[in-house]
């Protein structure tokens, strides 16, 4: 077990094996996207009150699903690369936080573009979720703004790992702090008690959305890593054989 | 030299002497101490002047407003909060220090709160009357802003340590300490107002003293560790 996670935080070792499975990822993802997209869009019944408005969550939902995941990603790699000192995990940290600003504007966004129709506003101050939403895009902003400001690449690393622990820990704060006001957003549906409150023609196709967005984070994560890991290690010797195969030949 | 080791002090007394010390380097340049309280002071002003002087107006947002320009003015003081000691080598002598280096940040942040949060909260009733707050919600105001204040010292600490030495630290520091700072935001405001409407308000005021204790109790190490980092 130990020795395979020594060999996990080898660079070199880790470049190959993400190379040879960033495309499996993908392909896997791609799979149930392309499921959830055709059943979503064509073939589950409209919602008896949004009509087919509701759609928008088959891209909405897992996409706020992988904002909040990515940040756990983000802070158990920091926290990992902080305390172990492994530099591979601050380089998956590092590679986490854009992907993870993404997802957030994206949920952000498909959100506001669906509550125009559906409360009449593209935005409501009102809503805790969409405030903690935005509130974690602010996060994400400030944990990649540490690490630009820091030109020195471990103490970037080792700084931002300690604002991600620290964001973690009031991240559950601030959601809760945000809830206390009174809430417009769509109660849970999926995970509550006495089973999911939604059709089951709806349901496949969002949970087959969810689990291939993930797969597809996981592969664009597997390729961030790459060329993370390419750039920190651009003067070891693994790197120029790798760049200039024939010098060493 | 016989018998010349060095005797160090206690715990409590290793708090006492770097709180006594900065105090004493916050009496002997006033300005440090002044200029957030000022800033307040005119943030505060400008409210009306942008709104208008509607009473009704002013009386049911000021609380928000005050809520707010006690946040900046705090941020505006933390940015010097480690700065001049990593300046002349007195931070790296703290890192140095056998003293636990989470009790020297605790001590620096209670003298932080001491030189302006606590003005802050002072000053914080004449504000409140030019904008016709309701009398009843001032205890309630002084009592969320002084919790508040506390945790936002500590809670900056750790900017401030994460930010020494850098540059850019000033706006860097904002954009990593407010989006933490928000429930400390939502909690203080929403209490006031709530105290105003004659509502109910020890739920806000249990979850600031909460946030408080959580800040007291954590926040020096992070900071401890971030200063460790920056001084590498």
């Amino acid at each position: 077990m130990w020795t395979f996670v020594h060999k996990l935080s080898s660079p070199p070792y880790f470049y190959g094996l993400a190379a040879r499975m960033a495309p499996w990822f993908a392909g896997a993802g791609l799979l149930p996207i392309g499921y959830g997209t055709v059943a979503g869009l064509f073939f589950a019944p409209p919602d008896y009150q949004q009509g087919d408005a509701f759609r928008i969550i088959y891209v909405h939902v897992p996409a706020a699903y992988l904002s909040m995941l990515a940040y756990i990603v983000m802070a158990a790699t920091a926290g990992i690369g902080l305390i172990w000192r492994m530099k591979l995990a601050h380089a998956v940290a590092a590679a986490a936080a854009p992907l993870g600003a993404w997802f957030t504007f994206l949920a952000l966004m498909t959100g506001s573009i669906w509550g125009r129709p559906m409360w009449g506003t593209w935005w409501e101050w009102g809503d805790p979720r969409l405030t903690s939403e935005l509130i974690l895009l602010f996060l994400y902003f400030g944990y990649m703004a540490l690490r630009a400001a820091i030109d020195d690449p471990t103490r970037a690393d080792r700084a931002s790992a300690v604002l991600a622990l620290v964001g973690a820990v009031n991240v559950p704060i601030i959601h809760f702090s945000v809830e206390w006001w009174s809430s417009l957003h769509q109660g849970p549906t999926l995970v509550r008690e006495g089973g999911p409150a939604i059709e089951p023609a709806m349901m496949w196709p969002l949970l087959a959305m969810i689990f291939g967005f993930s797969l597809l984070f996981g592969a664009l994560l597997l390729s961030r890593v790459r060329t993370e890991v390419l750039f920190r290690e651009r003067r070891a010797r693994w790197v120029r054989k790798l760049v200039y195969p024939e010098e060493t030949a | 030299m016989k018998g010349a080791e060095l005797k160090l002090p206690g715990l409590p007394g290793g708090l006492v002497a770097v709180v006594r010390r900065d105090l004493q380097l916050a009496w002997r340049r006033p300005g440090d101490v002044l200029n957030p309280l000022f800033f307040f002071a005119i943030v505060s002003t400008l409210f009306p002047l942008a709104v208008g002087p509607d009473a009704e107006q002013l009386a049911q947002n000021g609380a928000g407003v005050l809520w707010m320009a006690a946040l900046l003015a705090a941020l505006l003081s933390l940015n010097s909060l480690f700065l001049n000691d990593y300046e002349d080598g007195t931070l790296e002598q703290m890192l140095l220090s056998p003293q636990p280096l989470p009790l020297l940040v605790l001590a620096k942040s209670i003298a932080h709160w001491l030189v302006s949060g606590l003005p802050l909260v002072l000053v914080s009733p004449l504000i409140a009357i030019s904008f016709q707050m309701p009398a009843r919600s001032t205890t309630v105001m002084m009592l969320t802003l002084a919790l508040g204040t506390v945790s936002l010292s500590l809670l900056g600490s750790i900017g401030a340590g994460l930010t020494v030495g850098l540059n850019r630290g000033n706006a860097l520091l904002s954009l990593l300490i407010l989006p933490l700072a928000m429930p400390i935001l939502i909690f203080g405001a929403r209490t006031v107002s709530l105290a105003a409407a004659e509502d109910a308000v020890s739920a806000g005021l249990y979850f600031l003293g909460a946030y408080c204790m959580l800040a007291l109790t954590l926040a020096p190490f992070a900071t401890a560790a971030a200063l460790k980092i920056s001084n590498e």
